[in-house]
């Protein structure tokens, strides 16, 4: 009688420790789909900015057309872009065009001074460091789950669970906090 | 990072627990002290000290940040208040991987500070001085935000008050029985003179412990208390993944030779630097000091080189300071993250200080109205609201 009480425990125990590991995986996986839908909150902050400078970039740079209009091109890319893949390289290649009109806006002591253009310019510095630290939660919430996924006792139930991707930029140097300089 | 908290509170709780047997230790004593030995007065002893801690930590569990936050002076402000310091805690507040940002609060204090309270991650609150606003560029502030919040995510400010309270509560009954025995003690003698060999010996030891516990639970607070500020820079040293952004915002803090408004000793654990009194200078080597000597966080923060890891930390700690390091071993296995440049910041102190005092204002209700003929700018407190009709200047409607 004891033997049966002392198997039916154990049993009740097995189950409760395997509803834990489960849940624990299922809330890994909540807090990996988070952490990537943060970097899209960011991008999307950062393709709404981008017309407001622009505008009022115009009034002072109206011999800059090409390099304004190639930060529109590239942040329209980026809107369009189909699949991760794509995704990734539109945003780089706007990264890049934003660079390079910040570059050019250090020539316009008028645009410095203008507060509009200043409040877009935190406003947009911010961002893009929102972009690399949600890139960097992404990972490690990523790498956390991953790591639960594979090892004893989550592995039992990897089945139903797809590993997530890391955050992989080719460029060395941005796999750090990406950052604007103005 | 989930295993350096998990060390680390492993470490906090032996501490908790060392305070707890100290506080124990002071209550026999006093038991032993009044009742001459009896065990049950002993027993009564030990019983009343623990009693005396729970009232004080019931209170303090009451609404203990608002009162902290009013004790400091400090206004909570919105985004257009100050949209960079919103935008930074906002930054680190991803880094970090909390749930949700912090209240944000601003001190109208010339002393450059920073400080952390809420004992729950959810309802955590930091507040930074105008001081500090008008003296960093942008990585600083960072740097000081990261270490505000790393307070907040290795749930320092829970820890502290915890331990605070446990002091507390010793200190309050050394207080209760140094005095019991100054003013009680010679008619205590004449009554129990017929015994009075043996419960000499008691007395001097219940003495003995009196005066030795507070000072000993002090050590102890001080020693926790320095090694969660070490903890803290290491994970804002991590989370900005710029080291040197902390590192200069320190050197500036050292630098500032202000004395601060609250000088409150309960707040002053909390902040970033240990506020000054009126007279006193910051001295880099204090040892007796909630927070480790700032010379030696910069070294250590500046020798990290170029990766930001709790490794790189620890091994920079190590060169500077010797012994086993500041962080568990387990936590030491995270992947080492490259350090970035940083940007030219081309705001002046003067400037950022104006922008600072205006974000206080905004944040006490005052009204900011630009006079459309002259283009005086009024600010408007709010008592006054609605009844300043014209210019100051020019006379004109407003």
């Amino acid at each position: 009688m004891t033997g049966l009480w002392i198997a039916l425990g154990v049993l009740v125990l097995l189950i409760f420790m395997a509803i834990g590991v489960y849940n624990g995986l299922v809330r890994a996986r909540n807090e990996t789909k988070n952490a990537w839908s943060q970097i899209d909150v960011q991008l999307k902050r950062r393709h709404d900015l981008i017309p407001n400078l622009v505008e009022t970039a115009k009034g002072y740079m109206s011999h800059e057309r090409e390099t304004l209009e190639a930060v529109i091109q590239a942040r329209n890319m980026a809107l369009n872009a189909n699949g991760p893949k794509e995704a990734g390289a539109a945003e780089a290649a706007l990264g890049t065009a934003l660079n390079g009109f910040f570059g050019l806006a250090e020539n316009y002591p008028d645009l410095k001074a203008n507060q509009n253009f200043l409040s877009l310019q935190e406003e947009l510095t911010s961002t893009e460091n929102k972009i690399g630290f949600a890139r960097q939660a992404y990972n490690d919430a990523g790498t956390a789950y991953n790591n639960k996924r594979e090892t004893f006792p989550g592995m039992m139930f990897a089945g139903g669970f797809e590993a997530a991707d890391m955050f992989e930029i080719e460029n060395a140097a941005e796999r750090a906090v990406p950052k604007v300089s103005f | 990072m989930w295993d350096q908290i998990r060390s680390n509170r492993r470490r906090s709780i032996f501490v908790v627990t060392g305070l707890g047997v100290l506080l124990a230790v002071m209550g026999v004593a006093l038991g032993m002290l009044f009742g001459g030995g009896d065990p049950a007065a002993v027993f009564i002893g030990g019983a009343i000290a623990l009693a005396v801690w729970l009232v004080m930590w019931m209170v303090s569990l009451s609404n203990g940040d608002d009162i902290m936050l009013s004790i400091a002076g400090a206004r909570e402000i919105e985004k257009k208040d100050h949209p960079q310091l919103v935008n930074i805690v906002e930054e680190m507040t991803i880094a970090s991987q909390l749930g949700k940002p912090p209240r944000i609060f601003i001190v109208d204090d010339p002393a450059p500070n920073a400080f952390a309270v809420g004992r729950k991650q959810d309802k955590a609150a930091v507040a930074v001085t105008t001081g500090l606003l008008g003296m960093m560029n942008r990585d600083e502030l960072q740097g000081v935000v990261a270490h505000e919040l790393a307070h907040i995510k290795n749930r320092d400010v829970a820890l502290m008050t915890t331990a605070g309270i446990m002091l507390g509560a010793i200190v309050l009954l050394a207080e209760i029985g140094g005095r019991a025995l100054w003013y009680g003690g010679a008619a205590r003698r004449s009554r129990s003179s017929s015994n009075n060999n043996n419960n000499a010996w008691v007395v001097v030891i219940a003495i003995v412990v009196i005066v030795l516990t507070p000072i000993l639970a002090q050590l102890m607070y001080f020693a926790l208390s320095r090694r969660r500020e070490y903890l803290a820079d290491a994970s804002g040293a991590l989370f900005t993944r710029y080291p040197e952004g902390l590192a200069s915002a320190l050197e500036k803090l050292g630098g500032g030779q202000v004395a601060q408004a609250d000088k409150s000793k309960v707040t002053a654990p909390m902040y970033i630097v240990r506020p000054l009194a009126d007279d006193e200078k910051r001295q880099l080597s204090a040892s007796f000091s909630t927070h480790p000597p700032l010379d030696r966080r910069i070294r250590i923060l500046r020798k990290m080189g170029g990766n930001a890891s709790y490794d790189s930390y620890n091994t920079a700690f190590k060169s500077v300071q010797g012994g086993a390091g500041v962080i568990g071993a387990r936590s030491l296995t995270g992947e080492a993250v490259a350090t970035v440049k940083p940007e030219p910041d081309s705001s002046t102190p003067r400037q950022r200080t104006r922008v600072a005092s205006d974000a206080f204002l905004s944040a006490s209700g005052y009204e900011r109205r630009e006079c459309s003929a002259c283009g005086a700018i009024h600010k408007i407190p709010p008592e006054l609201r609605g009844r300043l009709k014209n210019c100051t200047r020019c006379k004109a409607p407003l």
